[in-house]
């Protein structure tokens, strides 16, 4: 397959991962990457397990985003990736995966990316009214609100969030060797 | 010009109901009693877990799994480990991969152990409840015997597993084994041939083969339409090439298909752990490498390498290579699997969690058009749902 999936001009560094193929795609040729990978017989990639990204927030495009499909007549899976800046759109897969709906309202949900022509792109994970994108490397872990209930409006209100002490991220890192390239071979042990 | 009368009334069902399975928050629209259209609303149990982990090292991010399906917390693990050790470049001993199966296996009951009659509480029948929470104890204690916990385990690290199964844990778990498929034809006899479970669950919320596939089902869901795949079989991990076992698959992909299939599925999980128990052999339960697994606490007695690196490894934890891997497992919902990025440090650039109740609560909207109101309750038991792997 791993031939097949050359002869696909719109995908560049393919790679054969043995659990999986990986590769990259131009982010305006997403609809006939998928079309010929789900449609074509060779491929077969029917099922699409799930959609996400990564944020690189020093990068030149920002996002990565991640497609992961599986075939289940070869019995194998791909990861397909493509990069877009922070104010890029990229186009929504619904009319070729249902599954995908949920998929793309998390990822614009957790991210903030715009998928066109998605049916119905709201927040689905965060709160009603949540400003902001969780996954954003910039979003700090402790968010911008705390809720509590308040006893003389008899309602729940929202608050900036107080820490009583300051979120600590130790740094542990040392000169200590740790793992360079898989099992260490203890070769300086005795 | 025909005027039409729409007259559909909309309801809020949830977030507290028992039959939501925990908080979904359901907004239904009805015409008299038939569902026009149900929009579920989730991430009322949204925990930031992915966010969290980033910020863990890899150890640190085990206990994460236990808290997203908390009816079956080993499997999950499981998927981290295997990525994990995917990435780390690692084999887990022989032992351990059995041991691995062996509650994966137990996992898998317990799951199927808890829907099973909360599904038939949803659509009238107590007692099979009050049986199986029996049932489940005495595999929970199974779960505390080796890990020292009942439910948020963290057992399965990535090297293998925490430490080995105590003395005459393998007599027990014959034992206990050899009896339970009594109990399960016990509660076939109570649930199978009852009028009232077949009236409230054959031909409600069918789902087809390819709308199986297109919606992203896995799972019982999946092979409840017909379609024989499970991943235990399809991509073995661990010591699953090495048992033999059947794979239970539905017909219609109704509510009452992805009963037998559940049902199936335990008799089927027994099988293994028996072949497990013959098999497994004394050995090694993780990696022998104390840049990864901890040392044993008598050699950080005398030894101070060893005091080295369990100061390094629960401080700093163990830097993996940089690289991006996904690993899933059969979980008893279906294809769990985790996206796992790292940046050469010791803790996960990302980590994606794929659960399988996201993509099945989907297709609720369209399993359950032209249904009844009451239906909502079976197909969403029948779907397995858990929210702490929907939200995470």
């Amino acid at each position: 397959m791993l031939e097949d999936l050359k002869k696909i001009k719109e995908l560049s560094s393919i790679e054969d991962k043995s659990i999986f193929y990986s590769a990259n795609f131009a982010k305006d040729e997403i609809i006939k990457v998928f079309n010929e990978l789900k449609n074509n017989e060779i491929f077969g990639f029917n099922q699409l397990i799930d959609i996400t990204a990564i944020d690189y927030p020093y990068r030149k495009k920002r996002f990565e985003i991640v497609y992961i499909l599986l075939s289940m007549k070869k019995n194998k899976r791909i990861i397909l990736k493509t990069l877009i800046n922070e104010n890029d759109n990229i186009d929504s897969l619904t009319e070729f995966f249902k599954a995908s709906d949920w998929y793309e309202r998390e990822c614009y949900d957790l991210f903030g990316i715009k998928f066109n022509n998605h049916p119905d792109l709201r927040r689905i994970m965060t709160d009603y009214n949540f400003e902001g994108f969780p996954l954003r490397k910039d979003f700090p872990l402790t968010g911008h609100t705390e809720v509590r209930y308040d006893d003389v409006e008899k309602k729940v209100v929202y608050e900036p969030v107080k820490l009583t002490q300051e979120y600590r991220d130790f740094d542990y890192t040392s000169p200590w060797e740790g793992m360079s390239k898989g099992i260490d071979d203890h070769s300086d042990d005795k | 010009m025909k005027e039409i009368e729409v007259n559909t009334t909309t309801i809020n069902f949830g977030p507290q109901h028992p039959a939501a399975h925990g908080v979904l928050r359901l907004v239904v629209e009805l015409d008299g009693e038939v569902v026009e259209r149900a929009e579920p609303h989730i991430g009322l149990l949204h925990r930031g877990t992915e966010k969290l982990i980033e910020y863990k090292t890899y150890l640190q991010a085990v206990p994460y799994f236990d808290r997203l399906d908390y009816v079956s917390p080993m499997c999950q693990e499981h998927a981290f480990a295997l990525a994990t050790e995917n990435l780390l470049g690692i084999e887990v001993p022989e032992r351990a991969q059995y041991i691995r199966v062996i509650f994966a296996e137990i996992t898998r009951l317990l799951n199927h152990l808890l829907n099973i009659p909360a599904y038939a509480a949803d659509i009238g029948a107590v007692t099979p409840f009050l049986w199986c929470f029996e049932e489940r104890e005495k595999l929970l204690q199974f779960h505390e015997a080796v890990s020292g916990a009942r439910f948020h385990a963290a057992y399965f690290r990535p090297g293998g597993v925490h430490q080995d199964m105590p003395n005459g844990m393998e007599e027990k778990l014959n034992k206990h084994f050899k009896s339970l498929p009594k109990f399960i034809d016990d509660l076939e006899e109570l649930l199978t041939n009852n009028r009232i479970l077949r009236q409230r669950s054959v031909d409600i919320g069918v789902i087809s083969k390819n709308e199986a596939i297109e919606w992203g089902c896995t799972g019982p869901v999946l092979r409840s339409a017909g379609i024989p795949w499970d991943l235990r079989r399809s991509q073995p991990y661990d010591a699953y090439d090495k048992v033999e076992f059947e794979i239970p698959v539905g017909k219609k992909g109704d509510c009452f298909d992805r009963y037998l299939v559940r049902i199936e599925e335990m008799r089927q999980s027994i099988l293994i752990i028996q072949q497990c128990l013959n098999q497994i052999k004394p050995g090694e339960i993780s990696v022998i490498d104390n840049k990864i697994t901890p040392p044993k606490r008598s050699e950080m007695k005398h030894s101070m390498e060893s005091l080295i690196h369990h100061f390094k490894l629960f401080t700093e934890g163990y830097r993996v290579p940089e690289g991006q891997t996904y690993n899933a497992v059969e979980a008893p919902k279906g294809e769990f699997g985790v996206f796992l990025v790292s940046d050469g440090s010791s803790k996960p650039y990302r980590c994606k969690i794929r659960a399988p109740g996201f993509a099945h609560l989907q297709t609720l909207d369209f399993l359950s058009k032209g249904h009844l109101m009451a239906d909502i309750a079976a197909i969403l038991g029948s779907l397995d749902i858990v929210f702490g792997e929907i939200d995470r």
